[in-house]
């Protein structure tokens, strides 16, 4: 077994889909996945379209590139500009426009950035660089952290001196309950983030079982993972239970990785607060290093800038993260913010809500005209025209001759 | 939220097993193992979660196959009883009509 | 939230529609899914097509690397910037190729194209800078039909460079000019200061002749069509990536694809396939090519991704990486559109040969959604393929 090409089956993702489209009845269903990972499947996969229209997935805060507010994006790119420095950061980040270009321009105007795999790449490039002082733009939700704690441990048991965190490390719990204290919240659950809780455990998420009495269930990365999640969250509900429930059994524990927390506690400390983009600041949302890690500290040992740039006004990004919107009813979607020119958060990264929805998912709207419009236009490729059968036409392609 | 992909741990390649060597399709790469441990002791052969050059922890195969089974259960197999479900009332249907028939009262 | 919003968002909550409703064929869920289609969200989505159409504008005061990745910010450099600047009816159509009149010729035209080859590391497996000089100048002619005649080849010298670095890059050019039976027939060099150019830099232009009415030509793309690759996608540019040793992967089996694809195109056109458009798809990948068909013609692609040739190692750096195949660069691929009746003859003929051994029908031309290129997924599912948005960076979230 791979544990990828077996979740990624199309016989058992109709039959499933139908399932849910039987259970789902007549009524309408939000399901919130949090993780950006989780939005980028299931634009990938084309999910939506086998789930029937009145399951509708929101697409959540979770991508962390997304969530990054402009003033820290800024901060990195002056600290990426200063003498002697060589900049890192995971390429999710280097077309992430700041108030004044992205890291790629900032890298077009002669500063030293360089795109890293893991944030060990990072520790080399400061070995093998003694005279540059080497900044790692740390990104990522706890799912990330241990990898950068584990980093800088291994950089103060060498005892190298020229490695630096910007740590912009976040976290996933606060906020979910931000938005789930959103008065004009309308989910009916959640699809837990799946790699997080590698690490979490599911336990962290009872508070929304409990206090906000929504039902989440931890799911994997593959389609499958994701129809079967959703099929679960339904079920809970139609069956009038309210648990976390654990889909990926096959890499999340209960209780995570005690090795990884272990680490995290040993590094980092809460902040008291951090500015979301879209969600503006949440207390205790984010970490930084611990006093004992100070001399690795880039926000200690450099002058940071610190500005604030605030969200622009015409962006309804928050509307959208907590499901009130979607994408395409955004005033600035598609015309003043697109990928190339993001304004909100959510266009920013691919994972982001907007950006998913605007790269791959507008299709879906054309191949539904395609469905009713019947078989008028002569063969195409997924809809068979009529429309009597319930299972999709999944035959690879067909060229006929003529 | 984060890109972390299942492959296969090839070797250890330190004796306190802090770093390891997994493959995915013929690619490998060096990878930190040092998470690897408790209910996440994986032997090398054994498939693991990477995510920005650590392991995350070991992919159950025993989990997953669980995982499938469930899966497999709620889709084809709900499907085929589906089909015995309607080919059953095509064939009442079929009886009513045809009693329906005998009788002189079929309508259109 | 103002009240415009409110409207807009419960607007779309009342309409449920359901699309299994619409499935069931009946007048009034037909009426009721079109009255649905005629909704706000259809209104934007019809409002970015055209936006999408508008002719591109660069925002950025200086080039970045995107600019030069082959996708999105590619395209808009050249056409707002040098196709704008240069414009002329030839240069205008922004082909593979330009085609000038030959005086006193009415059924020949002169094929003329030109590359520039900035390759680091210069080897990697499976070739090297000059093969790639060489392979990608005269795919460029091929694709469009034209029988290569002569090569120029420009050289950039960076001070300092071993001569035994030079001469083992000329030798493999000239090998691979061999193989593919051209000359070069004229060239230039120049030196610059250490820094200055990363160690060398070829520019190549091909000169070839071909038939007139072009054969290949985006203006006799239809709807119906099939579209075929010739081979495995992402080969060079995966083994190019891995080669630079920057995200640490390892993968023996990984091998350029460079080779000169002229013999195949020539037997395709030869054995008189209807071929109606062929495309090498470097820089941006088999996505990037599709997109351009797609605008250029003013049709969709669809695409089957179970029928996508995609050798394991590549599908494996894309998996680590977070990148997708169909947008890494290939330097002995090609992308032909075929009349759908020669699909299959195309296709037998392509396996037939060493440079198509892996051929594949990967989709077909449909009259719209117009300028779309979609690929209908492993999973049952559909999504869009855009254009690439700049380099395919690789992505850990």
């Amino acid at each position: 077994m791979k544990f990828a090409d077996e979740f990624r089956d199309a016989d058992i993702a109709r039959a499933l889909g139908k399932r849910i489209a039987d259970e789902a009845g007549g009524k309408h269903w939000k399901v919130m996945e949090v993780c950006g990972g989780h939005t980028h499947t299931i634009f990938k996969y084309g999910i939506e379209d086998l789930l029937p229209s009145n399951v509708e997935l929101v697409h959540g805060p979770g991508c962390p590139v997304c969530v990054i507010p402009m003033g820290r994006l800024d901060d990195g790119i002056a600290l990426a500009k200063q003498p002697d420095i060589i900049f890192t950061c995971f390429g999710d980040l280097m077309r992430v426009p700041g108030s004044d270009g992205s890291l790629l321009d900032a890298k077009a105007a002669g500063a030293d950035v360089r795109m890293v795999y893991s944030p060990l790449d990072s520790l080399k490039i400061a070995r093998d660089n003694p005279d540059k002082k080497v900044i790692f733009y740390a990104i990522g939700f706890e799912t990330t952290a241990p990898s950068t704690a584990l980093t800088l441990m291994r950089a103060k048991a060498e005892n190298l001196r020229n490695l630096f965190v910007f740590c912009n490390h976040v976290t996933i719990i606060p906020p979910m309950k931000a938005i789930l204290d959103s008065p004009d919240l309308q989910l009916d659950g959640f699809l837990g983030p799946g790699h997080v809780s590698t690490v979490v455990g599911i336990r962290p998420y009872e508070f929304v079982t409990n206090t906000y009495k929504k039902p989440v269930v931890v799911v994997g990365f593959e389609p499958l993972d994701i129809l079967q999640g959703v099929h679960m969250v339904i079920q809970q509900v139609l069956q009038g239970r309210c648990e976390v429930e654990n889909q990926y059994t096959r890499v999340v524990h209960d209780d995570g990785n005690p090795k990884a927390l272990e680490v995290l506690g040993r590094v980092f400390q809460l902040r008291t607060q951090f500015e979301w983009r879209g969600l503006g600041f949440i207390s205790q949302s984010a970490l930084e290093l611990r006093d004992e890690f100070a001399e690795w500290d880039a926000e200690k040992v450099f002058t940071v800038p610190g500005l604030r740039v605030a969200d622009p006004k015409a962006c309804q990004c928050g509307e959208v993260l907590k499901g009130v919107l979607k994408p395409w009813e955004c005033k600035v979607f598609g015309t003043a913010c697109t990928p190339e020119t993001p304004i909100g958060t959510c266009m920013v990264s691919s994972e982001g809500a907007c950006a998913a929805y605007y790269n791959f998912g507008r299709y879906s709207r054309a191949r539904e005209r395609e469905r009713v419009m019947g078989a008028g236009s002569a063969g195409n490729g997924s809809g068979n025209g009529n429309g009597a059968a319930p299972e999709k036409e999944l035959k690879p392609i067909e060229v006929r001759a003529g | 939220m984060c890109l972390a992909i299942p492959a296969r741990l090839v070797a250890y390649v330190d004796d306190d097993h802090q770093y390891g060597k997994v493959e995915l399709g013929g690619v490998t790469r060096r990878i930190n193992t040092s998470l690897l441990v408790g209910e996440d002791t994986t032997e090398p052969g054994e498939y693991v979660l990477v995510h920005v050059g650590f392991a995350l922890s070991r992919v159950s195969e025993q989990e997953a196959a669980e995982t499938l089974r469930i899966l497999e259960e709620m889709g084809p197999a709900y499907t085929d009883e589906l089909r015995q479900i309607r080919e059953s009332e095509a064939m009442e249907a079929e009886l009513v009509a045809a009693s329906a028939g005998s009788n002189g009262g079929a309508s259109a | 939230m103002t009240d415009a919003d409110v409207t807009s968002a419960s607007a779309a909550t009342e309409t449920p529609a359901s699309a299994s409703e619409a499935a069931r064929g009946s007048g009034a869920a037909i009426k009721a899914a079109s009255a649905r289609i005629a909704d706000p969200e259809q209104r934007v989505l019809e409002r970015i097509a055209e936006i999408r159409k508008r002719k591109p504008h660069l925002r950025e005061d200086a080039i970045t690397m995107s600019h030069g990745a082959g996708g999105k910010a590619s395209h808009t450099l050249i056409t707002a910037l040098f196709a704008d600047v240069l414009s002329n009816p030839v240069l205008d159509q922004l082909g593979d190729q330009a085609v000038l009149p030959i005086p006193g010729v009415d059924n020949l035209g002169l094929a003329v194209t030109t590359d520039s080859f900035v390759v680091s590391p210069l080897f990697f497996p499976g070739g090297d800078i000059g093969e790639l000089a060489i392979n990608g100048t005269v795919n460029d002619l091929a694709v469009g039909g034209a029988t290569p005649m002569g090569i120029a080849a420009a050289f950039i010298l960076e001070e300092g460079v071993e001569v035994a670095l030079v001469r083992r890059v000329v030798e493999s050019l000239r090998a691979a000019a061999d193989r593919a039976g051209v000359s070069v027939v004229t060239g230039d060099t120049k030196v610059v200061p250490r820094g200055k150019a990363d160690k060398l830099f070829i520019t190549t232009t091909g000169v070839g002749v071909v038939e007139l009415p072009q054969r290949s030509s985006l203006a006799r793309v239809r709807a119906g069509d099939a579209v075929l690759v010739s081979g495995a996608m992402g080969d060079h540019g995966a083994t190019v990536m891995l080669a630079r040793g920057d995200v640490d992967l390892e993968a023996e089996t990984l091998r350029s694809d460079t080779m000169a694809l002229h013999g195949l195109t020539k037997a395709l056109l030869d054995a008189g396939i209807d071929v109606h458009f062929m495309r090498d798809a470097t820089r941006g990948g088999v996505a990037t090519v599709l997109n351009e068909i797609a605008q250029g013609a003013g049709v969709a692609v669809s695409m089957n991704e179970d029928s996508l040739p995609i050798h394991d190692a590549v599908r494996g750096v894309a998996e680590i990486l977070g990148i997708e195949a169909l947008y890494i660069a290939n330097e002995g691929k090609l992308v032909a559109i075929v009349a759908a009746g020669d699909a299959q003859r195309a296709l037998e003929l392509m396996r037939s040969r060493p440079e198509g051994e892996e051929a594949a029908i990967i989709g077909k031309v449909l009259p719209e959604p117009e300028g779309m290129v979609f690929i209908e997924t492993v999973f049952g599912g559909t999504r869009v393929v855009d254009m690439l948005q700049g380099d395919p960076l690789p992505r850990i979230c």
